[in-house]
Order: structure tokens, then sequence, then C-alpha cells
């Protein structure tokens, strides 16, 4: 009982750090923001041209908000698909400072289990980047709303556990890759790498099926892929009725939803929700071990020496 | 008084520095014991052993009967520590830091609203309870460090370096809480300082140099062992201590001389009386001892 008061109270400090740090809030919050901005101003008009030239010539008759609400829902998609992973890694950025500024060694002194610290830190990275990807959820709703909303209740609530689990695997791989920082400059090098080579390796910033063969292929083996791929399969598949009944035969809408990814592929073959789920359940459950292996060693290792 | 540490041949190495080489000692308990040396003469990885921060590669360490390589956890709730800089959050304020700090102990709720008032009477904390810790003075951060430290009630509090750094008023307020605590809850408390005026005022003093114990005792053993006694003049020149055969050293107001001892002192006084109108036979102080023992010269800055 006194374990889980610890953990709980542990968590909350960390939270509290996080939320009290007016610069850390602020990057977390505005990283996706943002990202939505720049969509909304710039890339949102290239993405409407580029589907209104490839559906040039079929006989349809759209509504401007079917374009904008697929195009929108795309964009949100992808923001959240990074963001559950680059939030996360900024929120445990508060375990390698407390490393780097003596609070850990403060913490140590205490009577309290490494595990009681370690699981402190795990649930406060995941609540905090819940928060935050919430938040950015609610802005990405309202965005889509506006656009043009095409999405059924059944797959706002699968978006809704999407981003759980997607914050779920942010959480754990970043647990794992902080493990080994000790230096604010190791810290500074890893956001970098991680908040611009993620978002095109997981298939966010860039659709996987422009992508060459064997690069898709490549991205396709990287778990990452498959939170994108969930978010992008329940924003967009209910798009796919809508353009036949705007007069799309039935194979060009497939064609365009698998032009921004709705489906993926793995070696030409189409991945099922549900293998998507299992990939996602595997990866994170893979994490989670590799995460208390190392701090099982680590213990071990100390007490034996 | 019986040992409440008791530490032999302690070693710890980082790679091919052995940073502690054999350190033996003990500390009884209630009293002030004082480690004194220079930047890297050992001092903090000592107290990094002793509450269990990082392991040691040889020796024994005993806290109040228990055995560190059995009790850790029992041995981390009857110490407490005030670190050299303050490892609390900054960005939390100090109640908030103090309460964090106080589930790592298990006490939780009407517990610790109960230590808090408690602490609130020693150290005024109240005043500052909704600062966050990052917008506090030195000395208002360090009140906040020594509460975090006593949160538990420890039985043993170590405090590195406390004081460094801190302007005189506020070095002696955070004094005046550890008289205290020593005199009312019969604390003992283990100082690393560089301040050699709070090394003499401590019951047991070990000097440490290049991680070896070079001398120890109470810093009057210290003194007879490692230092002589003085006879300052304040109304004489220095032609007019000539007859004496000493050499002199120019103090402000007069000067000085070294005897070996008090009786030496006394037979000089009685050959030559008409020289002895205004003058004091003193020990000599903790900076020679120390001086003497390490030949070194500890300055402020613990250099």
């Amino acid at each position: 009982m006194n374990k889980i008061k610890q953990t709980a109270a542990f968590t909350a400090r960390n939270m509290k750090v996080f939320f009290k740090d007016k610069g850390a809030v602020i990057g977390a919050l505005m990283a996706p923001l943002v990202i939505l901005l720049l969509y909304i101003l710039f890339l949102h008009n290239v993405l409407k041209s580029t589907f209104e030239t490839n559906v040039q010539g079929m006989p349809t008759a759209f509504d401007d908000k079917l374009i904008n609400g697929y195009i929108a829902s795309f964009e949100v998609s992808s923001i959240l698909a990074v963001c559950c992973v680059t939030v996360a890694f900024v929120v445990n950025m508060i375990m390698v400072e407390d490393r780097i500024t003596g609070v850990r060694a403060d913490i140590n002194i205490a009577p309290v289990s490494k595990s009681v610290v370690v699981l402190g830190y795990f649930l406060s990275t995941a609540a905090v980047t819940l928060v935050v990807c919430f938040i950015t959820l609610a802005a990405g709703f309202s965005y889509i709303a506006v656009m043009g909303w095409y999405i059924s209740a059944g797959n706002a609530f699968l978006i809704i556990l999407d981003v759980i689990i997607a914050t779920l695997f942010g959480t754990a791989f970043s647990s794992v890759v902080v493990q080994f920082l000790k230096s604010r400059g190791a810290i500074n090098a890893v956001s970098t790498v991680v908040s611009t080579v993620y978002g095109f390796i997981c298939g966010a910033y860039y659709p996987i099926s422009q992508f060459a063969k064997g690069i898709a292929n490549a991205v396709m083996c990287l778990p990452g892929t498959y939170f994108t791929a969930l978010l992008r399969s329940h924003f967009m598949s209910g798009f796919y009725q809508p353009f036949v009944d705007a007069g799309i035969p039935t194979d060009s809408a497939t064609e365009i939803l698998d032009s921004l990814d709705a489906n993926v592929y793995f070696f030409g073959s189409q991945v099922p929700t549900w293998a998507m789920y299992v990939v996602s359940a595997c990866s994170i459950a893979v994490l989670l071990g590799a995460f208390i292996l190392i701090n099982v060693v680590r213990i071990k290792k100390k007490k034996k020496a | 008084m019986s040992d409440i540490i008791k530490i032999e041949n302690l070693v710890k190495r980082f790679g091919e520095l052995t940073a502690v080489n054999d350190v033996s000692f003990r500390v009884k308990r209630g009293e002030l014991f004082a480690f004194l040396g220079v930047n890297g003469a050992g001092k903090s990885t000592t107290i990094s052993v002793l509450s269990g921060q990082i392991e040691r590669d040889g020796g024994t360490v005993i806290v109040d009967g228990m055995d560190i390589d059995t009790d850790l956890d029992r041995i981390k709730s009857e110490i407490g520590v005030v670190f050299q800089g303050s490892a609390l959050d900054r960005v939390l304020n100090v109640k908030e830091n103090l309460k964090s700090r106080a589930a790592l102990y298990g006490i939780f709720g009407a517990d610790f609203d109960k230590r808090y008032d408690e602490l609130d009477k020693m150290l005024s904390l109240k005043e500052l309870e909704k600062r966050p810790l990052g917008k506090l003075s030195g000395g208002q951060r360090r009140r906040c460090d020594i509460a975090r430290a006593l949160l538990h009630k420890p039985k043993i509090l170590i405090l590195d370096e406390p004081t460094t750094g801190l302007d005189p008023q506020t070095r002696s307020a955070v004094w005046r809480v550890i008289s205290e605590l020593r005199k009312d809850d019969d604390m003992t408390v283990f100082l690393t300082t560089h301040y050699m005026e709070e090394a003499a005022d401590a019951d047991y003093v070990v000097i440490l140099d290049g991680g070896k114990v070079v001398a120890n005792g109470t810093p009057i053993e210290l003194k007879n062992e490692y230092t002589g006694d003085f006879i300052s003049f304040y109304d004489r020149d220095e032609a007019s201590l000539a007859p004496l055969g000493k050499p002199t050293e120019k103090i402000s107001g007069g000067y000085r001389i070294a005897v070996a001892n008090t009786a030496e002192a006394t037979a000089l006084i009685k050959a030559h009386p008409e020289l002895f109108t205004d003058y004091e036979v003193s020990k000599g102080k903790m900076d020679d001892v120390f001086l003497s023992a390490t030949g070194k010269k500890l300055t402020g800055d613990g250099q």
C-alpha cells in the first residue's frame, strides 16, 4: 500500500515539475500545434491541389468539405503519430535532468524502492504525454470538424484508443533510450534526432506509398509505422464511401486512400487492422521488457558491486 | 558515548584514481564530527558511500549497529543529508518540495502536516512555503535543504559543506539551527567543511588528504599535537623582542612568537617580565593544524 502511495506521489511530483516548467510545457504543446498551423497555412492547399489533379477527368461531384476534410484528417493523423513519441521524449528528459541536477541523488538517499522511482518516471511520462496528445487531438478534431467531418463515432473511439497505445509506445521507447543519457548535450542530440527523423521513418510526414518500394518495405519493418497506420486508417477510412458516392470508381477510391496511407502494404499485401494492433502490442511489450530488464540488471549489478 | 558510525578500512576507486584509501574512523552518538580536507580529499566520496549512493571497493560501514550491506534501507531512514548544492526541485515551491520528498519516506497526509509544522517552528518555512525554490536566496534555500534532511527525524545529520557560499549572518543562522538540533534531539552531526572556525567547534575532527586520514582527534588534541602555542605582543616593536631569541611574525597591532607549549611561555614570562605588559598566550588555530598535517593551506573555496 505504501509503495502504491509512494509511486502516486512520485508520479505527481514529476508531473508538477513538468507542468511548472513553462518552457517545457510550451515546447511540448507548441510543437504539434505549430505543425498543425503550418499544415493549415502552407501545406493544405498544396495537398488539395494534388488531390484535385489526381481526380481530374473522373465523373465526380465533390463537395469541397469532402476534400478539405480528407486532407485535414491526413494532417491531424500525421501530427498525432509524431507527437505521441516526440512529446514522450521531451517529458522523459525530467529523468535525465534529475540525474544532472543532483535531484536523483536526493531521491536515492531515501529508503524508497528503485521500482517506485522507475515506475513513477514511466507513469508521469505517459500521463503528461497523454494530456498533451489529447489537447492536440481536441485541436485536431476541431479543425477537421470545421474542414469536413467524415469520421464515424466508432472510428473516433478507436482514434482515442490509438493515441493511448501510441503514447504507451512513445513512453516505452523514450524510457529505454533515456536510460543511457547522462548529459544535457546527449539530451539535445537525441531530441533533435528524434524530432527530425521520427516523422519520416514512421511515415507521418510523407506517405509511405510515395516511397520507393524498397524503402517503403524497410519503413514497414519499423514498429512506429504501425501506430501511424492505425491513426491514418481510423481517421481516413470513413472517406471511402463518400468518395464512391461522389462518383469515383471503387478502385480509384481505394487508390486515393492508398496514396495517403489510409491502407498500408507490406511486400505487396495489405496489412489488416488487427495485424497493426498485434505489431503495436508486441513492440510495446518488447520495449517494456527491455526497459524492465535494463533496470533489473542495473539494480542487481549495483547490489553485486 | 557509544559509536553511531564505524568505518573501517574504507576504499573507493574511480578507475585508476583511489578517492578513498583505507580510511577508518568512528563517530560517537550525539557528537559534532568534522571532516576537513581540500577539494578531492575524499570527503564527499565517503559521505556518498555512507549514505548508500555509491558502492565501495573495500572496508566495512556500520551505522547504528547496522551493516550497510544488509540494512541499507534502515540506515537510510536514520540518515539525513544536506548536499553541497541544493538538490530540491527549483520549479516547485517549498511545501511541494518537502511533501514530495516526505512521501519517499512514507510520510503522507496528516503525518506530513504535523512534521511540516514542527519544521516550520525550527526553520520558519511558512513565510517561504509558496515560493518556488529557484526564487529563494542562498540562505533561504539552505533552510529548505535542512528541513528536507530532517523530514524523517534522522538520528544522524550529514552536512556536506553546508555553509559554503553563504553570508556570515546566514552561516550563523544555519549553525544556530544545528546547535538546537544537537541540544534538543541529541542528534549526531557529521560535517564536512572548508571553514576552520567550524571545525574548531567540533567535538572530533578527521583531516583527510589524498583520500587518507592524516590526522584526527579533538580540536585541542590536534592543536597540541600539530601546533605549539603563540605569544602575541601588542605594545612592542620587533627590536624590543630580540632578547626572547625567537623569530617574530607581524600580526595586526603587534608581533607574535611561537613557543613549544604553555610551559615554555611561562618560562619566558618569568625570564623577561619587563616585556610582558600587553600580551596574550594562545593555542595554535585549526589553520595551523591543517597546514602542519597536510602541508597545504585551506582557503575559503576549499582549494
